[in-house]
């Protein structure tokens, strides 16, 4: 039964990809990318990826559609296509499919535990989670602990994507962020998006914040926790006029918390160090080393979602406060 | 049963070459940026679908249950932040189209060639 359902939604995922690579129309494209997430976010749910497919549900669907949207009004929602070499594309891209269907046999077929993949470290991080870590959650283990190196860096491509937004988008101005255009209304005056939303931006912000201090035992962590929490101020800019969203929180706020995040998890790294640990080696947090071990990944998971959620809203007001030339 | 083990993988050959096929066939600068969006996708669903155990569940380990089967919980991890660092990448490409358009005035790749030729 499952696989029946499995294969009915990657089979909708490929009409979708179709559709949207075939419509001319740019607002369509980006909506029926939002349903392309949401399709995608399901089939990580089926692949046993409950982490996975919350990320994609709230980053794909929710912040992605938002930050297309707000670059659309900046450009333009139709597309003017021109014919160009398309039999070469097509030719290159089917001759491209044929090869990867080909090698696809080649590969341990869906579940396999004999799999390469299941034999290396997995096993051992399924293992000695329990006993070194002591947290139900192997991904957030393994994410915040044992390759924390990764995370790291994650971190930081964010901020500088975030940074690199910004420089992009206050190019061209008399230095300095832009002013806000005093005339944006949002969403004010229709009665049912204000009531609803209102209604719903704290509970949003709640749900975001449970799933940052349950990201140890349940699905979630700080990066979901960070997209959904900046979903929840942009619901709230869009509601109540960007200007009412900037005053929420203001750019200088986003910045630091964008930065903050970053240095709060360098900054454990390096605290273990002066403890006489590796960097980012909490077992030396604490006089005993699963706490330990526990207290870094709380903070860390902090980090990550502050600096996630600060980047998304800063990324999202350098975008909509921008005047449409 | 056998044939659908690699249906996933078919799924992601055919998106990864619908994202490519956007990529290189659209002359719109965010129909591109959005058949790249379906290529890392597609790419997220290879990992993911390595990760799955016949039988198993989220790693997700409850005490007292004992001999459960867990599928892998590191490619969970890299796609995990790949997700999160994708969108941040993709604005970065959105705002250099914004400023593109500001600067030629269109985001159709044709347009800014025939721009950008000396007259």
């Amino acid at each position: 039964m499952i696989t029946v359902f499995a294969v009915f939604l990657l089979t909708l995922l490929v009409i979708t990809a179709v559709a949207i690579v075939r419509t001319e129309n740019l607002f369509i494209a980006v909506m029926l990318a939002a349903i392309f997430s949401l399709l995608m976010a399901a089939n990580f749910f089926i692949l046993d990826a409950a982490d996975v497919a919350l990320t994609e549900a709230a980053v794909g669907a929710g912040v992605t559609t938002v930050i297309f949207l707000s670059a659309l009004a900046l450009t333009a929602s139709q597309e003017r296509a021109k014919p160009s070499a398309r039999m070469l594309s097509v030719g290159v891209v089917s001759v491209t499919v044929v090869v990867l269907l080909y090698a696809t046999f080649d590969k341990p077929r869906l579940g396999d535990p004999n799999a390469p993949v299941q034999q290396h470290v997995a096993p051992w991080y399924l293992e000695q989670t329990p006993e070194l870590i002591d947290i139900p959650n192997v991904v957030t283990a393994v994410l915040a602990s044992f390759r924390g190196y990764d995370t790291l860096g994650e971190v930081f491509v964010v901020l500088a994507a975030c940074i690199g937004v910004l420089f992009v988008l206050s190019a061209g101005t008399s230095g300095g962020p832009q002013p806000v255009r005093p005339e944006t209304p949002g969403l004010r005056h229709h009665l049912i998006p204000k009531v609803v939303g209102r209604l719903l931006v704290p509970f949003i912000i709640l749900f975001g914040l449970y799933v940052q201090f349950h990201g140890e035992y349940g699905p979630g962590g700080g990066f979901q926790a960070g997209a959904i929490i900046a979903t929840a101020f942009i619901l709230h800019a869009l509601l109540e006029g960007e200007s009412a969203g900037l005053r929420a929180i203001p750019r200088s706020a986003l910045l630091t918390m964008a930065a903050g995040g970053a240095i709060i998890y360098a900054g454990v790294g390096i605290l273990t160090m002066l403890l006489g640990g590796s960097f980012l080696d909490y077992s030396v947090l604490h006089s005993n080393s699963v706490k330990g071990q526990q207290y870094g990944i709380i903070a860390i998971e902090a980090g990550v979602g502050i600096t996630v959620c600060g980047a998304l809203l800063a990324i999202f007001h350098a975008f909509a406060a921008r005047e449409q030339s | 049963m056998e044939v659908l083990g690699y249906y996933n993988y078919w799924v992601f050959a055919v998106l990864l070459m619908i994202g490519f096929y956007a990529v290189i066939a659209r002359s719109n600068l965010i129909k591109k940026l959005l058949g790249l969006a379906i290529f890392q996708s597609a790419v997220f669903l290879m990992y993911i679908t390595m990760n799955k155990v016949e039988g198993g569940t989220a790693p997700i380990i409850q005490k007292g249950v004992v001999d459960q089967i867990f599928s892998n919980p590191l490619p969970q991890v890299l796609i995990l932040t790949a997700i999160v660092v994708g969108v941040s990448t993709t604005a970065l490409g959105l705002a250099i189209v914004v400023r593109i358009k500001e600067t030629y005035g269109s985001i159709e790749e044709h347009e800014i060639f025939e721009a950008d030729l000396p007259k």
